[in-house]
């Protein structure tokens, strides 16, 4: 793609090839001997490392896709199925949610490198256009996706960004109608959202090939913003490029497996973990981070259409900025003045991220109409008065001169900085996501399978299992895990002949028999845990109106806000045990009295850490209810922290896999990036 | 023209479905056990409809308010059926973006959506917030005193 290949093949195979499809000379001028500028820093592995999460995200989704069912009654289980009994299946899926957002980390690094060094500027304002066009396609691609798993956060995704298009005058309604395929979000959306979600990636390729395409024909910017002029200017692709790319990837990489691995659900919403339920609204409905500061644009403006115009043209502004900054001097390097308005918009980003989290409310709405004036304020007023006044600093005469005037080594450092920063902007946007009930936090427990080498005390989930079976299975389902499971490898450490026995307690329902009638048989390992009541409405006539929830996810379907400046340590400690953490203290919050103040209606209970206070549950643990065997003792706090291991495992029951399995990963992928580095190290010797 | 007969049926086929279509036929719904100042919430066509038995004191708040002041201008009377000034029968879905706000909830004794902070009176009216309009009553008719037909 940059002139004439000067690309020999040697062995007689290839040349054949070449004289009819010019395969090899298309790579070798592309790939190989493409010139590329030789002061590019780190921020330009990101091209290289979006291009891995592409195809990672292809990859890992065709294998879901696989497994999953796109129908409203068993996809939130297929799902589930999938994370608990396909092998590896926690893995590829874990891969593919955390992977949706390492992709947008850095789609937004690489959007925010090319606003700072003013890759925008002639001639590529081609390739900044289709950029913005994968961008586009990518928020389409990530929201539909989110929808699958069905959960309620999915669900009440769904009904609020497809109502977006009702603001449109006139036909909006039936514009929705047509989207859903009925009158609400149901099976037809779900269907369509599914095939489209698996369409879209591959036109996100196609439209990235036009990008690198026309990133080939422009050349790339680079950090000092003036074209290569000669030889000295550039190196080639290949190795230069290609080595820096794979150590960038290989630390991108570092940071992803430790999504994967330790904090699956560090980014995603507790809330996503219950089923969708059309009747009930969760209280706070956040999308998914990486939309956070359009959501925020949306919510600031008073009037419905107003806002969805503002939330789209926050994006398509993006793809008249060549023109909106007319300056010649392409890098913010040398434009002192629009460097800081250049910072002060990041931090406008972040704090638009920040709100879309909190409750449109008071103070919030006006903070959110300032920032998104602001932010519109930056790409309307700022940009092209700046580029109109102000002086820039004189630019390099050439990029060899740049390179011979920098002797600082700072890329690694603000790779590490960038990565960091990406950290905390990220676990800001999620943990303030998180709704904020005013009720006290649950204490932190100290658990045995927290940190990077957890595993579940056995002895613990024997007993948890029994306060279970004895107290709680009286009225609550758990409907995902199966008697097979207690033998299962990191599990509670029955043996198969055990699991067997413990099933063949249970009557199970069977049939239709030759006559077509329905039966009943012992439980067989296969079968999962019996629900105690027939279905749900059951369920809620039996205890006062609050139907019981399944106990299959719920330490992970329970979380609470850990407020800043904790979810940043959370990061780094792994801290993921809000939900034991929140089902021991709930077990133990009964109180007889209510605090002053306080009114419990009729029929619920005082419970100090349940959202409300009021709960449904009658204090159902009391000491010495369930008889343990193995002398531990037989306390109310010992019962609960058993409970709560137990339902940990039942809602993870790969957890001790997943963490072994990620310290190999951890330790390979380090030795790896160093090797990476000395490599790079060797071949840039000469060059710098 | 040939193109665009082609394109028709392709875009036509994401509309509701026969059996979509035929599953919103109308629904009966039994109003005796609604208690005064209870609701119940049924689903028609996928939607969840809100019945509420409402208290004096709820209808007179609705019927004082000067209508020229609301953002979506509508009187309390023309909002429920005549005769039946006690029943509020609206479709629980926002106007805003979609969510089912709460009843009995927010500062006008009406509904509460927790998505966004709209707020309805006790007449499904819009008082506060970024919703445009009221909840939109649903099609239906007083079959008997205590049974309304949906739809």
């Amino acid at each position: 793609m940059s002139g004439p290949s000067t690309y020999q093949p040697q062995n007689g195979f290839l040349k054949w090839l070449e004289t009819r499809l010019p395969i090899g000379g298309l790579i070798h001028s592309s790939f190989v001997a493409y010139p590329t500028p030789r002061n590019l820093n780190y921020w330009w592995t990101f091209g290289g490392i979006l291009s891995m999460m592409l195809a990672l995200q292809i990859v890992t989704g065709i294998i879901l896709a696989m497994h999953y069912t796109p129908h409203v009654d068993m996809a939130f289980n297929s799902v589930e199925a999938i994370v608990r009994d396909v092998n590896y299946g926690w893995l590829l899926r874990n891969m593919h949610a955390a992977g949706a957002s390492m992709f947008f980390i850095a789609v937004y690094i690489h959007m925010f490198r090319g606003l700072y060094y003013g890759s925008y500027k002639a001639p590529r304002e081609v390739l900044w256009i289709l950029g913005v066009i994968i961008y586009l396609l990518m928020m389409a691609t990530g929201f539909m996706g989110y929808v699958l798993p069905w959960g309620q956060m999915s669900f009440w995704g769904a009904t609020v960004i497809t109502n977006l298009f009702s603001a449109i005058p006139y036909v909006g309604e039936s514009i929705v109608t047509l989207l859903w395929g009925g009158y609400s979000v149901g099976n037809p959306t779900l269907n369509r959202f599914f095939s489209l979600h698996y369409l879209l990636p591959f036109v996100i390729a196609g439209v990235v090939v036009l990008h690198v395409w026309a990133l080939h024909v422009a050349g790339q910017n680079n950090p000092a913003g003036v074209e290569p002029k000669t030889e000295k200017d550039t190196v080639p692709f290949t190795p230069y490029a290609t080595i820096k790319d794979g150590f960038g990837m290989a630390c991108f990489l570092i940071f992803f497996a430790w999504f994967i691995f330790y904090m699956p659900n560090y980014l995603g919403d507790a809330e996503n973990y219950v089923q969708a339920n059309p009747g009930v609204t969760p209280a706070h409905i956040v999308p998914e981070w990486y939309y956070l500061p359009f959501y925020a644009i949306l919510r600031s403006i008073p009037s419905k259409l107003g806002g969805v115009i503002a939330m789209f043209s926050a994006i398509i502004v993006l793809a008249f900025l060549p023109w909106l900054d007319s300056a010649k001097t392409r890098s913010l390097r040398y434009r002192p003045l629009a460097k800081q308005f250049f910072w002060i918009f990041v931090v406008i980003c972040v704090l638009l991220g920040w709100l879309g989290g909190k409750p449109a409310e008071g103070v919030y709405v006006t903070v959110g109409r300032i920032l998104t004036f602001c932010y519109f304020a930056y790409f309307l007023i700022v940009l092209p008065i700046l580029s109109r006044i102000e002086t820039p600093r004189a630019v390099p005469n050439s990029i060899a001169d740049d390179v011979l005037a920098k002797s600082g080594k700072k890329a690694v450092a603000s790779i590490a900085v960038a990565l960091l920063a990406g950290a905390a902007l990220l676990t800001g946007g999620v943990q303030q996501a998180k709704a904020a009930d005013h009720s006290e936090n649950p204490p932190s427990l100290s658990w045995s399978f927290a940190g990077p080498f957890g595993k579940f005390d056995r002895g613990a989930l024997q007993r948890g299992y029994k306060v279970y079976k004895e107290v709680c299975a009286t009225c609550h389902s758990m409907n995902l895990v199966h008697f097979r499971n207690l033998a299962d490898e990191g599990g509670p450490g029955f043996t198969p002949a055990q699991a067997a026995a413990v099933a063949a307690e249970y009557k199970v329902q069977d049939g239709p028999n030759d006559a077509g009638e329905m039966f009943e048989r012992p439980g067989r390992v296969a079968d999962k845990f019996p629900a105690p009541f027939p279905n749900e409405n059951a369920a809620r006539a039996s205890n006062g109106g609050a139907a019981p929830p399944d106990l299959s996810l719920i330490a992970k379907a329970r979380s609470y806000e850990r407020g800043f400046p904790q979810f940043i340590f959370d990061f780094f400690t792994q801290f993921q045990e809000q939900g034991p953490n929140y089902i021991d203290a709930i077990l133990q919050g009964y109180a007889d009295n209510p605090p002053a103040g306080v009114t419990i209606p009729e029929g619920a209970y005082y419970n100090k850490y349940f959202p409300g206070h009021a709960i449904k549950m009658p204090k159902p643990l009391s000491n010495d209810q369930v008889t343990y065997d193995d002398g531990t003792p037989q306390t109310v706090a010992q019962y609960a922290h058993d409970v709560s291991t137990f339902l940990m495992w039942a809602a993870e029951p790969h957890l001790e896999a997943r963490k072994r399995l990620g310290m190999q990963v951890m330790i390979f992928l380090i030795i790896f990036a160093g090797l990476l580095y000395f490599t790079k190290k060797k071949v840039w010797a000469n060059a710098h | 023209m040939g193109a665009a007969a082609f394109v028709w049926p392709l875009i036509s086929q994401m509309n509701p479905d026969a059996s979509t279509i035929a599953a919103g036929a109308p629904i009966e719904v039994d109003l005796s056990p609604i208690a005064v100042g209870q609701d119940i919430k049924v689903f028609w066509r996928g939607k969840p409809i809100y019945i509420m038995n409402r208290t004096k004191k709820q209808i007179d708040e609705a019927r004082a308010v000067q209508i020229s002041s609301l953002p979506d201008p509508e009187s309390d009377q023309a909002r429920v059926k005549e005769g039946h000034d006690n029943w509020l029968v609206v479709i629980g879905i926002c106007t805003h973006l979609g969510c089912v706000p709460l009843a009995h909830e927010g500062n006008y004794d009406g509904f509460f959506c927790p998505c966004h902070g709209s707020q309805y009176d006790s007449s499904g009216r819009i008082r506060q917030g970024p919703a445009p309009a009221n909840l939109p009553i649903p099609p239906y008719k007083f079959v008997s005193d205590t049974k309304v037909q949906i739809g």
